[in-house]
């Protein structure tokens, strides 16, 4: 297969972060080369007619699961790629715990060469923190930093690091790499059978309560951590009042933490529950209406940095099954930009500029990527998501790119649409079709 | 109604009218030459236990077989079960093999709901009867205490009920709150803050922690069972504070109004949440709650399963 | 009021048309009294012993009247009691759910006594085949006899009433209500051009 990483074409008729009188965007051999009206495409060049679509930048994901290797019978990296890419992004973090884990170069150079052949998406995998996730021995970081999908980012997701001598030591020697460290916040002593929040409606299910206090005594424990060790901590998918409250003291200390927030829990709640369907099993759990709000406010604010997916694949006889046993997670991908209109943009949290801040711009700084996120001005990547504000669809799991079924979304209507997806020049999704 | 599934589904009207009937059945049985009612002739009911409950499966089987339903208990360490079949495909197969009704228990919570909508096959699938799902609820077992204490105690409506012990892991207790308090009752949680689930506040219940300062105020107590499980997980410190706390023994007997009444789902543990006489007291209604089991779950199985061939009945 | 307005015509009222008067069914449940009395020589030395089960809702009153009338005229006590059908009925899969009513055992039970079953409207007869089935599981009477207040004809199996109170020739598109004090606050029979009727209905025969 041809691997071209460079392309151009003319995207005609939008209007950058949803500003102002439509233009035309020329991008050549991967980067904007004119932005204005009327203008003309070189021979050879691609040509997207935008309608007036806002454009933005693609879109950066932290938080995404793949699945390959281990589980390819409910995600290949070909099958998230292609999710990915009609969801608008333009890169995605891979998580670790696959099977094998991916605590070692040979997987996580794998994974990045199988994505850059697939061409859709910039698929960078993540590290395990520790040893097969394990929680006992830090994992070769610097191996598989300086291999050729030079790891930026590194995670035990799925699991916490629980051992704070452990988390310690993890995020000191990522400041000597400088590399990130992505925590998954979840006391495990406090949320043993856990498997959903604890609150009034867990109490009236009779489900296992996942305490808040799980994560957020996690959260500020990691806070200290990074103060003391100089270095930053990212907390994947916040998900309380509590830890944004947390966010913003250590905020004002002057720690480096940086926070992302999932679309399910900016938009669900727990009273989902009520049917026992496994669909809406998810860990974090969904929480309350206040957990809900503060979310917003927060990613609104700044306070928590950005949108991660947590996209978590699981074949259908995973969540087919009693809510106790139910695998925890829900597809995220392709349904991520429209819940964020429909949670921030409608209400008048975020405007346009605001969501190319929390889907492409936070997410490229926090993990360092030099061509994502970047401004749409001339001379930049042509790395682009363009999005109809007032396109309607509704959500059916059949029709996603997806290899697993498993989206909470069912029949749900969303209120905005990507139209197309442009990686370094070239097309990779258009009008919910991928292109390679 | 289409299923059993929770007592915060029935409306007062439904649940007193669910009393009634196992009444009437009560009635209907006495003085009989043949204790047999062709009622559910031809109709198949199936019990389906992942759990092991001698007094509730026999409850149900002889509800079934008054009413000369065909009963079927399907084991779920004999049957395909054993070999990982999925609970799902488990229950489709039943349906598929004629079930009018299936009465389920299972260790996870909601495990009756998700069966109800995995057979509801557009309507014309079984009945579905919780009889009792993980940490949830046991609707039939509180209905038959509700029989129970509006016997003893001539009715519900603004009487004070106790109900004393685990209410964290009980699926007795949530099914009783929400029961006795639709039915006008008051009720009291009593138990240590450890065995009360957080979010309990937003029941239709009070809480306490003390059992010394209700007990005189109280017309019934419930004792919940304390499963040895508990007693090593850091709910309370020890079985002998435990009981010493929470027991009901014969100091606290003495305590409790005359007329007062005393339930337990059973099985005790004679010593720990109940004195040994005190189970023996004539206050205590444990064959009556047995005899009431037979009656409501007669009354449950008539109103789910008469009148199913109309769609769209109620 | 009437549907069109007009002022009602005598022996008619709104809904339909009274055929017997609170006077009227007093007289026919005196009328069925004499007759049970001669029927079976309940008073008579050596007589059988006569239980009268009455098949709710109304046949549980008509029964304690009746008992009632006999005590008065034969000064004989004759125990009463209530049998509901509803749990022995052949419709039970079709027709939706309805409430059960009371059963009594009347005092003594039932074997070897001469039963009257009493009901307000005998119409298909399935009522009573019903209460014939729910009486063999009480026990084993020597005979059973059947009293009601209104025949309106229409049988669906092979019975007839012992003792009625009145016959009254109906069509199926009709209907015949029985309204008691003790129930209804009033004591009459009224037959009304009721809502076309295919076949006879759980409760018409009530």
């Amino acid at each position: 297969m041809s691997t071209p990483t460079t392309g151009s074409v003319l995207i005609a008729d939008v209007r950058p972060y949803g500003d102002g009188d439509p233009v035309d965007v020329l991008v050549v051999d991967g980067r904007i080369a004119e932005i204005g009206t009327d203008l003309t495409a070189p021979d050879g060049a691609d040509h997207i007619d935008g309608g007036g679509a806002v454009l933005l930048p693609g879109f950066v994901d932290l938080h995404t699961h793949l699945r390959e290797p281990g589980r390819e019978d409910t995600e290949t990296i070909r099958s998230g790629s292609m999710a990915a890419a009609l969801g608008g992004y333009t890169a995605v973090f891979a998580m670790a715990n696959t099977d094998p884990v991916a605590d070692n170069s040979t997987i996580t150079d794998n994974v990045w060469r199988t994505g850059r052949d697939i061409g859709l998406v910039d698929v960078h995998p993540v590290g395990a923190v520790t040893v097969g996730l394990a929680g006992k021995q830090l994992a070769e970081m610097g191996m598989m930093n300086a291999g050729v999908a030079g790891v930026r980012m590194f995670s035990d997701d799925g699991k916490c690091v629980d051992d704070p001598l452990l988390m310690r030591r993890a995020l000191e020697y990522a400041k000597s790499l400088d590399v990130l460290i992505a925590q998954h916040a979840e006391e495990p002593r406090l949320t043993v059978g856990a498997i959903a929040h604890e609150g009034p409606n867990a109490a009236r299910l009779g489900l296992t309560g996942w305490p808040r206090a799980a994560e957020e005594s996690i959260v500020i424990r990691d806070a200290l951590l990074a103060r003391d060790a100089g270095t930053r901590v990212h907390i994947c998918h916040a998900s309380t009042e509590g830890t944004v409250e947390l966010l913003r003291w250590a905020r004002g200390q002057g720690i480096a933490i940086s926070a992302e927030v999932t679309p399910h829990h900016l938009l669900l709640d727990d009273s989902r529950l009520a049917t026992y369907d496994p669909v809406n099993k998810v860990n974090p759990p969904l929480r309350e209406t206040r957990d809900k709000e503060a979310l917003r406010r927060a990613l609104a604010d700044g306070v928590i940095d950005c949108v991660a997916t947590d996209h978590a694949p699981h074949a259908a006889q995973e969540k087919a099954c009693e809510f106790a046993q139910a695998r925890p997670g829900m597809l995220g991908l392709q349904t991520a930009l429209p819940i964020v209109v429909d949670t921030m943009v409608n209400p008048g949290l975020l405007d346009w500029r605001g969501v190319a801040r929390v889907m492409s711009e936070r997410p490229a700084q926090i993990v360092g990527l030099p061509d994502q996120g970047r401004p749409i001005e001339v001379g930049e990547p042509g790395t682009l998501t363009l999005v109809d504000p007032n396109r309607s669809w509704i959500v059916r799991g059949d029709d996603l790119a997806s290899l697993s079924r498993n989206t909470p979304y069912e029949e749900m209507t969303m209120p905005a649409t990507v139209t197309a997806t442009v990686l370094r020049g070239v097309i990779t999704a258009r009008d919910g079709e991928v292109t390679r | 109604m289409r299923h059993l599934l929770s007592t915060q589904d029935l409306s007062v009207d439904e649940a007193t009218e669910l009393l009634d009937e196992a009444e009437r059945f009560e009635q209907a049985l006495t003085g009989r030459e043949v204790r047999k009612l062709p009622t559910l002739r031809g109709r198949t009911v199936m019990t389906v236990f992942y759990e092991n409950s001698t007094r509730t499966r026999v409850s149900f089987e002889v509800a079934g077989k008054w009413m000369s339903a065909d009963v079927i208990n399907v084991s779920a360490s004999s049957s395909s079960v054993g070999k990982g079949e999925s609970l799902r495909d488990t229950v489709k197969t039943l349906h598929a093999a004629g079930a009018d009704a299936l009465i389920v228990r299972h260790p996870a919570s909601g495990a009756a709901h998700q069966i109800a909508s995995w057979t509801d096959d557009g309507g014309a699938g079984p009945a579905v009867i919780n009889a009792g799902d993980g940490t949830h609820e046991h609707p039939t077992q509180a209905l038959l205490d509700a029989l129970t204490l509006r016997q003893r105690l001539g009715s519900l409506d603004g009487r004070r009920i106790g109900i004393v012990g685990d209410v964290l892991h009980s699926r007795v207790a949530r099914s009783n709150a929400h029961l006795l308090a639709t039915l006008g009752a008051e009720v009291v949680l009593i138990a240590p803050q450890t065995l009360l689930p957080v979010g309990v506040s937003e029941w239709p219940v009070t809480v306490s922690h003390s059992l010394d300062a209700e007990l005189p105020t109280i017309d019934a107590v419930m004792l919940l069972r304390v499963q040895a499980e508990r007693m090593n997980g850091g709910f309370f410190p020890s079985a002998r504070e435990y009981s010493v706390r929470y027991g009901l023994n014969d100091r606290r007997l003495a305590l409790l109004d005359d007329n007062a009444v005393i339930l337990h789902p059973g099985p005790m543990l004679r010593g720990m949440e109940i004195g040994y006489s005190v189970a023996d007291s004539p206050r205590a209604t444990v064959l009556e709650q047995v005899r009431n089991g037979v009656h409501v779950r007669m009354a449950v199985l008539f109103r789910l399963l008469v009148g199913t061939d109309s769609p769209g009945t109620l | 009021m009437s549907a069109d307005g007009a002022p009602p015509t005598e022996g008619s009222r709104p809904g339909g048309r009274v055929l017997l008067d609170d006077s009227d069914v007093s007289r026919t449940i005196a009328r069925v009294a004499h007759e049970v009395i001669e029927k079976t020589a309940l008073d008579a030395p050596g007589g059988p012993r006569v239980v009268i089960i009455g098949i709710p809702t109304r046949g549980t009153y008509l029964a304690s009247r009746l008992a009632a009338r006999i005590n008065e005229f034969a000064g004989t006590d004759v125990p009463v009691g209530y049998l509901d059908i509803t749990l022995y009925r052949d419709d039970l899969r079709a027709k939706p759910h309805r409430p059960l009513e009371r059963t009594v055992v009347p005092a003594g039970g039932v074997d070897n006594a001469v039963v009257i079953l009493v009901d307000d409207v005998l119409y298909s007869g399935r009522t009573v085949r019903a209460a014939l089935d729910a009486l063999r599981d009480l026990g084993r009477p020597a005979a059973v006899q059947l009293a009601v207040l209104v025949d309106r004809g229409h049988r669906e199996l092979p019975l007839r009433a012992d003792y009625v109170g009145k016959n009254i020739p109906t069509s199926r598109d009709e209907n015949v209500s029985v309204h008691l004090e003790e129930h209804d606050g009033i004591d009459e029979v009224v037959l009304s051009a009721a809502v076309s009727r295919a076949e006879p209905q759980p409760g018409g025969e009530d």
